[in-house]
């Protein structure tokens, strides 16, 4: 695929959503034309067939549950015309120059892959059909294909796909834009629910994730490093530790981070003391005796009381820098009849991926193999040749199934390691950080403090919206992840400024987690809007589409190259449909039980969420049930995979909502889940979901489900209680979940 | 220290110190990659096993206390992969991410080993101790449900 790297990861203030980790939502459309990305491929290294007619199918993306090991295959499946029970699949391996842009991340796999992965399935019959053609002489055009065959009915030959891929390997390949793509009502495998490629072996307890490899003669290997990021070791006891049972080698990383104190996402080598040893345990126990006499560098000031007060104190100064404005807000403010403020804050939040950072190297003869986790394995190869010294081509770089991803594994850092310490020691390493090390050690989702002051005119309708957005930077850049772009109700309101402040100082890695940006943002709009529709005494579904009904502002009109800007209509259909399932217009009022209506629009696609929950006397939050209705587009390519991603995501901000991380004398207090509450069974509310079809060009399901569900949540519990939460975790609310 | 252990009905002598935890034997010194590690505090049950039928959490549970007892790891859970949470695991397709299955298996497994028809209530205890960070827990509801009822079906026929 023909993207431009430094343009496609440039980072845009355009509108809603364009904050995928910073990507270009409108670049995202790329993928859907393909004049643009497709023909520059070959369908040849997607997909082989064996002589007997078995198909295997290489999956381009790495896979981290999120269902593209599945679902990209089935996209080159449906196109090539195959019984999908006749598939294998296998995980490619990163290699640009066969497969493209090879990523996960930014609930891009869909919009990215849904034109070019089909197209290489119908180049791949086309040229079947050819080889059949030419050996019956018979013209193409008569020829059809039926799972895994090509038919000449006039003749009535048939040939299966084994038979015929001889042959077909001599043709030249057709341009994947020229190949005719079927018609949808004609699909025999989109649509279907196809069991996840991997779920047997998963449910086998088969080896299949990073942390599961095993090369001979390999070490083990666990890093301890500064409490405070960045910290660097003066003196440790390394002959000591070196001479404990099983330890084979201890090193001292000076490391090569950056001095920038705005870090990127992949600041460099963190220092440190690696301990190598037969097993992991061995390593681990080690640690217990290590002494290090620590450097704590820049990062000490960091402490989140002090943040606290710094935020404050920026809302009470102007703006740093404007973001997106229109309209006269002073002028609309000053003349409105009512005046809404409110401050509201998230904290940073940790991504807790089950399976702990790690990585497998082994570095020889100035080539490097690795097994990764990564999320964007180009990117660990060139990080990885660098610290070892040698090309991103002379790294070979295995896929590895993640026990999860959520935006931890783009830093590279655990590879990296790997890679560094294979190379020094002269052995395969199997590095695995432990829970706390990857808790205190983590490209944390940044915290923000809001504030916001909303004008109603008499009627109750919303003349003006000024949000000043508070977060970390030096003054001019913002820490990575920790922008805003103007989502809705930007455009939607008569005048409107979107202001941000980015001069607290902050020294620890920080990055995209699941729905980068618009997790918290979501949260803050859509329960500022709730409070103003109540200040209206309007009902808040009325209230929003009314706003949707307005003319859009200049630069957020609809069009069809810019896929990031809002469609009203969109919105307004998963809205009305949401309200319709969860019986919005006639649900009870009752003390201590409420409902409450989120709707969120990002990552190309557009989700509205019902939540009902009851509130007890100790401010115990129950969620019963969540309605959410979802459009991403005309084809849900594996619904039931689609129904378990939108139930997880949706479950993750529930759980969001519980958590921090905070910091004192400079480094994160949380490190393990007994500080960390994550959802649990019991609290997992019943999920209804439902698709609503459009006549758009399909989009992802990563993450566009979760921002909403935590206002839906957030203004239930007013509903049910009056009580307004502002600030999260629940518990700097007063409240915590059952 | 050699320390003998029966795992899936096959003994085993290993070399490890007796305070090792029993996951890294697994893991590391026999192979079996199915039991997996999250937390090493008890606290996420990814690590599951079964010490004389009951789940318990290998992380915490030092080798040399499990001596003369019955493990049994994921990948012993059934002879032909066709224990009856196993076949309800994928009519449901439970897993996304996966890293944590193996541990609700061997939860789950537990449970209808002495409760064959669990309410919801008793699902929800039984499976606390087991977190999904990618949220398939309607799924492990559903699934456990389906297993159930393939046992009574099984049970039933017998």
């Amino acid at each position: 695929m023909n993207l431009d790297r430094r343009t496609f990861l440039k980072i845009t203030a355009t509108a809603s959503g364009a904050f995928l980790l910073g990507i270009d939502a409108d670049l995202l459309a790329y993928g859907q034309r393909s004049n643009r990305s497709a023909n520059t491929l070959s369908p040849r290294p997607f997909l082989r067939i064996a002589p007997d007619g078995a198909v295997t199918i290489m999956a381009k993306n790495p896979e981290a549950g999120q269902g593209s090991k599945t679902m990209l295959p089935m996209l080159i499946a449906e196109e090539l015309d195959v019984d999908w029970n006749s598939v294998r699949v296998e995980q490619a391996e990163s290699d640009a120059s066969l497969y493209g842009f090879q990523f996960l991340g930014g609930s891009t796999a869909t919009p990215m892959n849904w034109d070019p992965m089909r197209r290489v399935g119908a180049a791949w019959r086309q040229m079947l059909v050819q080889a059949a053609a030419t050996s019956w002489s018979v013209p193409e055009s008569e020829c059809t294909t039926h799972a895994g065959h090509v038919l000449h009915s006039a003749s009535g030959r048939s040939a299966g796909y084994g038979e015929l891929v001889a042959k077909a390997a001599t043709l030249t390949p057709p341009a994947l834009d020229s190949v005719k793509l079927k018609d949808p009502a004609s699909y025999t495998i989109l649509g279907t629910s196809p069991e996840g490629v991997d779920t047997a072996a998963i449910v086998q307890g088969k080896p299949l994730f990073g942390i599961d490899v095993e090369l001979p003669g390999m070490l083990h290997a666990v890093i301890e490093k500064c409490p405070v990021f960045g910290g660097k070791v003066k003196t440790a006891n390394t002959d000591e530790i070196a001479k404990m049972p099983g330890v084979r080698k201890v090193i001292v990383i000076a490391g090569t981070l950056t001095d920038d104190p705005v870090l990127p996402l992949n600041p460099g080598l963190e220092p440190g003391v690696a301990i190598l040893a037969d097993t992991w345990w061995q390593a681990q126990s080690a640690r217990a005796s290590l002494q290090v006499d620590w450097d704590f560098g820049s990062g000490t000031f960091q402490d989140s009381t002090t943040f606290e007060q710094q935020a404050a104190e920026a809302l009470k100064q102007p703006y740093g820098q404007v973001v997106s404005q229109y309209g006269d807000v002073d002028a609309a403010l000053h003349g409105a009849a009512k005046v809404l403020e409110a401050t509201y804050s998230f904290p940073f939040l940790s991504h807790n991926t089950l399976e702990p950072q790690g990585a497998t190297a082994s570095f020889a003869a100035g080539k490097l193999e690795l097994w990764s986790n990564s999320q964007d394995p180009a990117s660990a190869k060139r990080l990885t040749a660098k610290i070892t010294g040698i090309l991103p081509s002379d790294v070979k770089l295995n896929m590895m199934r993640s026990g999860g991803s959520f935006g931890r594994r783009f830093v590279g850092d655990a590879d990296v390691e790997a890679a560094w310490l294979s190379r020094q020691v002269g052995k395969p390493v199997k590095l695995t950080w432990s829970r706390e090390d990857d808790m205190t050690h983590d490209n944390y989702r940044p915290a923000a403090t809001i504030g916001l002051k909303a004008g109603l005119d008499p009627s109750g309708k919303l003349v003006a919206w000024r949000q000043h957005y508070v977060t970390f930077g030096d003054g001019k850049r913002t820490i990575t992840s920790g922008g805003v772009g103007p989502d809705f109700p930007g455009g939607y309101v008569p005048a409107y400024q979107l202001g941000l402040s980015n001069s607290i100082p902050f020294r620890s890695r920080t990055g995209p987690l699941r729905a980068p940006g618009v997790n918290g943002q979501a949260f803050i709009l859509q329960s500022f809007l709730d409070e103003l529709a109540v200040a209206a005494g309007r009902d808040p579904l009325d209230f929003q589409l009314e706003l949707l009904a307005h003319t859009p502002a200049p630069g957020f009109e609809v069009h069809p190259d810019r896929p990031s800007s809002l469609n009203p209509e969109r919105m307004r259909g998963v809205l009305e449909r949401v309200a319709e399932i969860s019986n919005w217009r006639k649900r009870p009022q009752q003390s201590g039980r409420g409902f409450g209506l989120a709707a969120f629009f990002c990552h190309l696609s557009y989700f509205a969420e019902v939540a009902e929950v009851s509130v007890d006397a100790q401010n115990r939050i129950t969620v019963h049930h969540i309605w959410a209705v979802g459009d991403v587009g005309s084809q849900l390519i594996n619904p039931r995979a689609a129904d378990n991603l939108t139930a997880g995501g949706i479950l993750e901000g529930l759980s969001q909502m519980e958590q921090e991380i905070t910091f004192t004398h400079g480094a994160p207090v949380q490190d393990n889940f007994d500080q960390q509450p994550l959802l649990r069974m019991r609290q997992a509310p019943t999920i209804e979901i439902e698709f609503r079809k459009s006549e758009f060009s399909p989009t992802g399901l990563g993450e566009p489900m979760l921002p909403p569900a935590i206002p839906a949540v957030t203004n239930a519990v007013f509903a049910a209680t009056g009580k307004r939460i502002r600030t999260l975790p629940l518990k700097r609310s007063g409240f915590r979940f059952a | 220290m050699a320390i003998t252990l029966s795992i899936n009905k096959q003994p085993h002598t290993v070399d490890a110190a007796a305070d090792t935890p029993l996951l890294w034997v697994l893991r590391d010194t026999l192979g079996l990659k199915g039991t997996k590690y999250g937390c090493g505090i008890s606290y996420c049950g990814a690590c599951t096993v079964h010490v004389n039928g009951r789940a318990v959490r290998s992380c915490k549970t030092p080798v040399g206390s499990v001596e003369k007892m019955e493990i049994t790891t994921i990948e012993g859970l059934s002879d032909s992969e066709t224990h009856p949470v196993q076949l309800a695991w994928q009519a449901v397709d439970v897993p996304q991410c996966g890293y944590c299955q193996s541990g609700q298996i061997m939860s789950a497994a537990a449970l209808l080993a002495n409760n064959s028809s669990p309410t919801d209530a008793e699902i929800a205890a039984a499976m606390n101790g087991n977190l999904c960070r990618c949220g398939t827990y309607p799924r492990i509801r559903e699934a456990i449900r389906r297993a159930a009822g393939l046992m009574a079906a099984k049970g039933g026929a017998q």
